[in-house]
C-alpha cells in the first residue's frame, strides 16, 4: 500500500533552481501533521535541492502574460511547484 | 487633538512598506488586568463539551459590548472600560489618527481565544490557515486592525502569525491557505500590553496553542470616515529634492523614507518584488497627497511618455 506525501514550493522566479520563498507539506501517511506556521526556515534552499532529496516534480505553475491595465496588481504567489514522494506502508 | 503624538514620516513609511507597526508593552498593566477581569475566568476543559459551546459561553459572559458595525469609534466603548481607556492612550489615539484620520468608525471587534490541546477532545489542535481578513479589497484606502495582547504570549502558546509586506496583495480571504509557511513570517510572542497595528490587507493567522494556558487576543477593526491623507506628523516629512542614485552605489545610502520603502521582504519574488515597490510608492503618494513622489525612479521611468512630435 502506498501513500503520497506532497511538498509545495514557491520559488523566487520560474527557474527550478531559484530560492524557496514559501512552502507547504501535506503528509498522506498520517505520520506527521504539518500546519501553517510550523517552520520558519524552508526545508530546501531551492526546487532543485528538493529533486536531489528524492522529491518528484509533478506540476509547475505556468508563466502567464499580464493583462493590460492590471500589470501592477499582485495577488497569489506565482512560482508554485508541486512535488511528491510515494511512501510504502503496511496494509 | 493638536497634542497627540502622531506617527512620524519614518513610522508611516514603515507601515506603508511592511503593513504593520508593533508597540511592545505599551498598555499599562492596570488596563490589562481590567480587560482580563472583564473576560472573566475561562473554565477548565470539560470532557465531552464541544469547544464551540465553551467559546460561546465566554463571549456571552464577557463584559465587552455587542456593537453595531458603523458606530463612531468614540461612542463604541463605555467610558472607563478597559478598551475605551486603551483607545485613549496618547500613543494609541495618535496612531489611530495618523492611520485612519479624524472621526474613525468602528467596524467590528472580536475576542480571539485559542485553547490548549486539552480543550480539543475529539478534534484537532491546529493553527489557523493564513488569510487576509474580510474579502477582496481593491481600494487604495485601508482599514486599521488593532490587535491587543492583554497578557504575555510565549512561543508554545502560538501567537498571531503574520507576514510583513503582504498587505498590498489583492487576494480572496483564505484562498491562500495553501501556503503554510512564508519566509519572514513573524509570530506575536510578546509581553502583556503589546499592540499590533495592522493594515487590513496583511496576511495572518492564529498559531496553534501547544501550551497548557489559554491565549487571548482582542481585535478591533476601524474604518476611516474622512480622509487618511496627511494625517501623520508632517513636520517629520522631508521634502524630496532629487532622486537617489540607484544600482551603482559605492556604499550604503543613509536612512530615509525611500530606504524604508525600497527594502524588500525575504519572501519577495524577484520580479514581483519590484511591483511591490511600485505599489508602495502609490500608497505613499496617496497618504502624502503627492502625485509626483517617486522612490528609486520606478514611477518616473514608467510615467515617462515622450511626445511623438
Amino acid at each position: 500500500m502506498q501513500r503520497q506525501k506532497v511538498l509545495v514550493l514557491y520559488l523566487a522566479n520560474s527557474a527550478l533552481d531559484s530560492p524557496v520563498v514559501a512552502w507547504a507539506v501535506y503528509d498522506g501517511t498520517g505520520e506527521t501533521r504539518p500546519m501553517a506556521g510550523d517552520q520558519d526556515e524552508p526545508p530546501y534552499a531551492t526546487g532543485v535541492a528538493a529533486l536531489k532529496a528524492g522529491w518528484r516534480l509533478f506540476q509547475a505553475a505556468q508563466i502567464l502574460p499580464h493583462n493590460r491595465g492590471q500589470e501592477f496588481e499582485l495577488s497569489y504567489l506565482k512560482y508554485e511547484f508541486f512535488f511528491e514522494q510515494l511512501v510504502e506502508m503496511d496494509a | 487633538m493638536r497634542d497627540l503624538p502622531l506617527l512620524s514620516a519614518e513610522q508611516m513609511a514603515s507601515f506603508v512598506a511592511r503593513g504593520f507597526l508593533r508597540f511592545d508593552g505599551v498598555v499599562p498593566n492596570e488596563i490589562n488586568q481590567q480587560f482580563m477581569g472583564a473576560i472573566g475566568e475561562i473554565a477548565p476543559a470539560i470532557p465531552g463539551q464541544k469547544l464551540r459551546r465553551t467559546y460561546g459561553e465566554i463571549l456571552a459572559r464577557a463584559d465587552i459590548p455587542q456593537v453595531a458595525a458603523g458606530t463612531p469609534l468614540s461612542g463604541t466603548y463605555p467610558q472607563g472600560s478597559a478598551i475605551e481607556r486603551l483607545l485613549n492612550l496618547p500613543l494609541v489615539a495618535g496612531a489611530i489618527r495618523s492611520l485612519v484620520g479624524e472621526a474613525p468608525v468602528f467596524d467590528h471587534h472580536f475576542l480571539h481565544v485559542t485553547f490548549p490541546p486539552a480543550y480539543h477532545e475529539g478534534g484537532e489542535s491546529v493553527s489557523q490557515h493564513t488569510h487576509q481578513d474580510s474579502t477582496i479589497d481593491p481600494r487604495q484606502a485601508f482599514d486599521l486592525q488593532i490587535m491587543y495582547y492583554p497578557h504575555k504570549v510565549t512561543r508554545p502558546m502560538g501567537g498571531t502569525r503574520f507576514v510583513p509586506g503582504t498587505h498590498l496583495r489583492k487576494v480572496s480571504e483564505v484562498a491562500l491557505g495553501r501556503y503554510q509557511n512564508i519566509r519572514g513570517q513573524q509570530h506575536m510572542v510578546c509581553e502583556a500590553g503589546t499592540l499590533l497595528f495592522l493594515h487590513s490587507g496583511i496576511w495572518h493567522g492564529g498559531g496553534v496553542n501547544l501550551s497548557d494556558e489559554t491565549r487571548t487576543m482582542f481585535k478591533v477593526r476601524i474604518n476611516p470616515s474622512k480622509t487618511q491623507v496627511r494625517q501623520f506628523d508632517l513636520e517629520t516629512l522631508k521634502p524630496q529634492t532629487e532622486q537617489r542614485p540607484i544600482f551603482y552605489l559605492k556604499g550604503p545610502l543613509p536612512p530615509s523614507v525611500e530606504q524604508t520603502l525600497m527594502t524588500p521582504e525575504p519572501w519577495f519574488e524577484q520580479d514581483t518584488g519590484r511591483l511591490e515597490f511600485v505599489n508602495r510608492i502609490q500608497l505613499w503618494r496617496y497618504l502624502t497627497d503627492d502625485p509626483t513622489y517617486d522612490a528609486d525612479y520606478w514611477m518616473t521611468r514608467l510615467e515617462n511618455s515622450p511626445s511623438m512630435a
